[in-house]
Formats: structure tokens, sequence, C-alpha cells
């Protein structure tokens, strides 16, 4: 597919986020299974780019190794030109279950990665980020005492708040309910705005994908391969009924090859 | 729609309290039945209860058993809370030792008194070995279990906030395992009340567990042995429910089944 538009955001000068002829290859019962096939992408600073594909394909697992979480079989990612080879602080993955500590209030959470702060500078990184998720009256509150979305705005929150490069969000709102993820769509469109992060986004929603990214990235089943990449050039707020929008998406289904008249 | 409805205060204490005057009852109707000399009525085990509470032997011997738990629970802690971190952070370390714990552990701390009193003699150590021993097992078990079962998802979570080894030990595996090792360390300290009981009635002459049978070498008083069995249960309940307060801690409460 083409688009006559230009890629702004993919033709600045240095990518944030170089990923180059990644392969991962898993031993499963001896036998070995490729998950993530030749994938090559350029990410740059302060893009949203969205990963789609069929489940299973090899998402996560693309994921993971971007994050330094799984070492290449071959090929390799650089953030800023820096070879990614393990986890790292700089880049912050927030997986699909709710993985905030549930011995740790709100701000214990949030404040987590701040450890080495002084206590001033942290409990206003606490108090910027609490605002920014829209969890104030809740700074005392544990884990278990939060809905799942703000579980989820949690997680988001405490790997905001250490101020990573790249925020890898691996279908954050897959267990939350339909009205919940719109709302929680939004709220992640604002946060983006509001601190122009580098996010890659792992979704299997095409509204989600089109509603979200500059650029989605459309994966193949497994081996996960980039089968194409559909530039979104719509203007935040974006209507989702506007003409350009509805071709977008059908052209992105297309690429997925669902039919969009059922 | 049937509501779920709250128990009422009295009713949480009328049913338990009726349950136990039925067993006195019954108790007291057996010792006029049997016409038994030998075995002491309620009442009597009530006046041995007072009798004893206005000596001042009851106390020391109260005090001498509450501290050999203390001292031989706190070694166990002591010992058994890091080697069972240890045990569970490095499972190949886990493998090789695991063999010889489960061959100690089901050895009841009963069966050591005879070495207990080779090792240290017929005295305090002897028995606060034997509660050391009955607390450190389910201590070091509880860590093993917790710490392995710390969900895989928090360990990333940390590194990926570059948590050394160290630190994910400290800021998340021990946190996250505590609730299933207070549980171990609650069930370890009811185990040393049961093991001190047994000790002193062997190993020293001070105690509850020499009460116990210096009451009954010493003239049956079956009264006092039964005035101090019911000392030893309520101290027991009543060590259980401090413990018990501790699991209401809202940083640990998360683990427990009365979460909500
Ligand atoms: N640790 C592993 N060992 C062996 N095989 C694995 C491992 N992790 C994933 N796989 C396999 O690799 C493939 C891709 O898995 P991955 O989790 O990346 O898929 P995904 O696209 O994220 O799927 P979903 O949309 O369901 O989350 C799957 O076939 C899976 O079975
Ligand atoms: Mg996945």
């Amino acid at each position: 597919m083409s688009l006559p538009h230009t890629v702004i955001a993919a033709s600045a000068a240095k990518p944030k986020l170089q990923v180059t002829g990644l392969s991962v290859v898993y031993q499963s019962n001896g036998k070995p299974l490729a998950a993530v096939e030749d994938i090559n992408l350029e990410i740059s600073d302060g893009e949203f780019v969205c990963l789609v594909g069929p489940s299973g394909c090899g998402k996560s697992t693309l994921m993971n190794a971007m994050g330094g979480f799984l070492s290449p079989s071959r090929g390799s990612v650089a953030i800023d030109g820096e070879t990614v080879s393990g986890p790292d602080r700089r880049r912050i993955l927030v997986f699909q279950e709710y993985a905030v500590f549930p011995w740790l209030t709100v701000e214990g959470n949030i404040g987590f990665g701040l450890s080495k702060l002084p206590r001033e500078e942290r409990e206003q990184r606490i108090a910027h980020y609490v605002e920014l998720v829209r969890l104030q009256g809740f700074e005392h509150a544990y884990p278990s005492d939060l809905s799942g979305g703000m579980k989820q705005r949690l997680q988001v929150a405490r790997a905001l708040a250490v101020n990573p490069d790249v925020l890898f969000l691996d279908e954050p709102f897959g267990a939350l309910d339909s009205i919940t993820r719109v709302l929680m769509r939004a709220e992640l469109l604002r946060i983006w705005q509001a601190e122009r992060r580098t996010i890659v986004f792992v979704t299997h929603e095409t509204d989600e994908a089109v509603q979200l990214a500059d650029r989605v990235v459309v994966l193949s089943s497994r081996p996960a391969r980039i089968q194409d990449i559909l530039t979104i050039d719509i203007p935040h707020p974006r209507n989702i009924s506007s003409p350009r929008y509805l071709a977008l998406r059908d052209e992105l289904l297309k690429m997925i090859g669902l039919a969009y008249e059922i | 729609m049937k509501k779920i409805r709250q128990p009422r205060r009295w009713e949480i204490w009328l049913w338990p309290l009726v349950t136990a005057a039925l067993l006195l009852a019954v108790w007291q109707y057996s010792v006029l039945w049997t016409r038994t000399n030998v075995f002491p009525s309620p009442l009597g085990v009530w006046h041995g209860i007072l009798g004893l509470s206005h000596e001042h032997v009851l106390w020391a011997d109260i005090g001498a058993s509450l501290r050999r738990v203390a001292v031989g629970f706190g070694a166990a802690v002591l010992v058994g809370i890091p080697l069972g971190l240890c045990l569970g952070w490095f499972p190949a370390l886990h493998q090789v030792v695991n063999p010889v714990l489960e061959i100690l552990r089901p050895i009841s701390p009963i069966a050591w008194i005879p070495v207990a009193i080779v090792f240290f003699g017929v005295g305090d150590p002897a028995a606060i070995f034997l509660v050391f021993l009955g607390a450190f097992f389910p201590i070091v078990v509880a860590c093993v279990g917790g710490v392995s079962s710390v969900p895989p998802l928090f360990r990333r979570a940390g590194r990926n906030f570059g948590l050394s080894n160290a630190q994910l030990l400290r800021r998340v595996v021990f946190p996250a395992a505590l609730p299933q090792i207070l549980i171990g360390l609650r069930i370890a300290l009811g185990i040393g009340w049961l093991v001190v009981v047994a000790g002193e009635m062997i190993a020293v002459d001070s105690g509850l567990g020499y009460l116990v049978i210096d009451s009954r070498n010493s003239g049956k008083r079956y009264d006092l042995v039964v005035a101090a069995m019911l000392i030893i249960g309520i101290i027991g309940l009543i060590l259980d429910a401090g413990f018990r307060t501790i699991e209401r801690i809202r940083s640990v409460r998360w683990g427990f089944r009365h979460a909500v």
C-alpha cells in the first residue's frame, strides 16, 4: 500500500529506536520455534507506534526483545544508537496483567523507581503523576482497593515517573471492559500529548490502533514479520466518524485481511 | 433476594459460650456419674486455677515457658528466614539441601529430646533447642515456598526499574512472599508452644510442662494437672490471636484470604 502523505515522524534525522534484522527463535520441546523474523523498524522520538497482528504471532516477543527482556537470536535493537542488552529503567514495559505491587500504596508504587531521588523531588514527582493519571484521593489506597482501570493507570504512572525514553505497552487495556477501554485510550492520548514520550503499543483492536497511533505496524502470523505499515495522518483529537478515519480503518482491516462487511 | 446477614454481636459470643457450657456440663456429669475420685470436676479445676494463681510459682512457670518459646522461636526466625530466602532464591541450592530437610522435617521434636540432653545437658538450652527445632522447619519451608511462588511478573517489573539482585530480593521478592512467610511463622509459633510443654516435662524443672508433670508426681493433684493444661491452651490461643493481628497490617493484608 502507499499513501501520498509524507511520513513526518519517520523522516526525522535520527531514530529513537532502531530495530535491525531482528529474529527471535524459541526452543520449544527441543524444536526451534521462530516467533519473530527479520524485523526492521525505525521509530522516531515522541512517536506513537501501534503493533497489530494475530494472536500468538509474536507481538509480546517482539516487545520483550525491544525492551531488553529477551536477547534476540539475530539482529539487534538500539535506542539512541546504543544497543539494548538488558532491562533498563530508560525503557519501561507496561504489562497486560496487573503488575502493580499489591504491598505498596498508590504513592509507593509510583515512587517505586524513584528511590534514588531526594525526598522532596520524589514527592513532587509522585504528586505530578498521581494527578496526571487522575488518582487524586487514592494516594494512600492499596491496589486491592482499586478498579482494574485504576490499576492500569497506576502501572502507566509508575512507568512514566522514572522518565523513560520509550514506553512499551503490551495490550495494557486488554483485561478491561470496552467502556473503560475507550476512556483509557483517551487518558493515554492526553498523557502522551502532555509528556511526548515515544510509545510502542501492542493491541489487537484496529479501532484502538487507528485512534491512537501515528503509525500502525501490521505483523504477519507467526513468525511475526512486518507485513505493512500504515501512517495515520489525522491530527488529534480524531473524529472517529470522519471519512478519512473510516478510510484508514478500512485500509487497516484490509491489511490485516479481515472482511469489514459482515 | 436473600441478603447476606452479618451475625449480630451477641450471636458471635453466644454460640461458642453455649458449646463450652455444654462441654463443661458433660464433663461435670461424667465425673458425678462415674464417681471417680481421681479425675477432677470442672469446679475442682476452677479451684485449682484459683489456687495456682495465688502462688508465685504459676507466674514463674508461665514466664519460663514464654521465655523459652521466645528465645527458641526468635532463633528459628533469625536462622530460618535468611536460609529459606536463600534456598528459594537459588533453586539449585535448594535441590541440594532439600533431601536433608525433608528427612529431618518429619521427625517430631519430641524424638530429639534425648539428643538435646546429650548436646546440652538437662536445662534451659535443651528445651530452647527443642523449640527451635520445632519452629525452624515450618519457617524455612514457608520462605522457600513464598519466594518461589512470587509471580515472575513482579520480578520483571522490578528488574525493569534497574534493581540489583539484592534490591530485588529486598524490595520485590521479600514483600511479595511476606504473607506466605507470616503464615509459616504463625504455624511455627504454634508448634513452638506445643514443643516447649513436652520439653519441660523432661529436660527442666520449671515451666508449665513441668507444672503438669510435677502436679501429678507430687501427690496426684489432677485438679492442678488439668488446670495447668487449660492455662497452656489459653496462652496458646492468646499467642495465635496476637499473631493474627499482624496479618491485618495493610502492606500484607492483600495476601490473606480475608482481604477485601
Ligand atoms: N518462552 C517461550 N518459549 C517457547 N515458545 C514461546 C515462548 N513465549 C512465546 N512462545 C511462542 O511464541 C509465539 C509468540 O508468542 P507471543 O507471546 O509473542 O505472541 P503474541 O503475539 O504476544 O500473542 P497474544 O496476542 O496472544 O498476546 C507463540 O506461538 C508462543 O507459543
Ligand atoms: Mg502477547
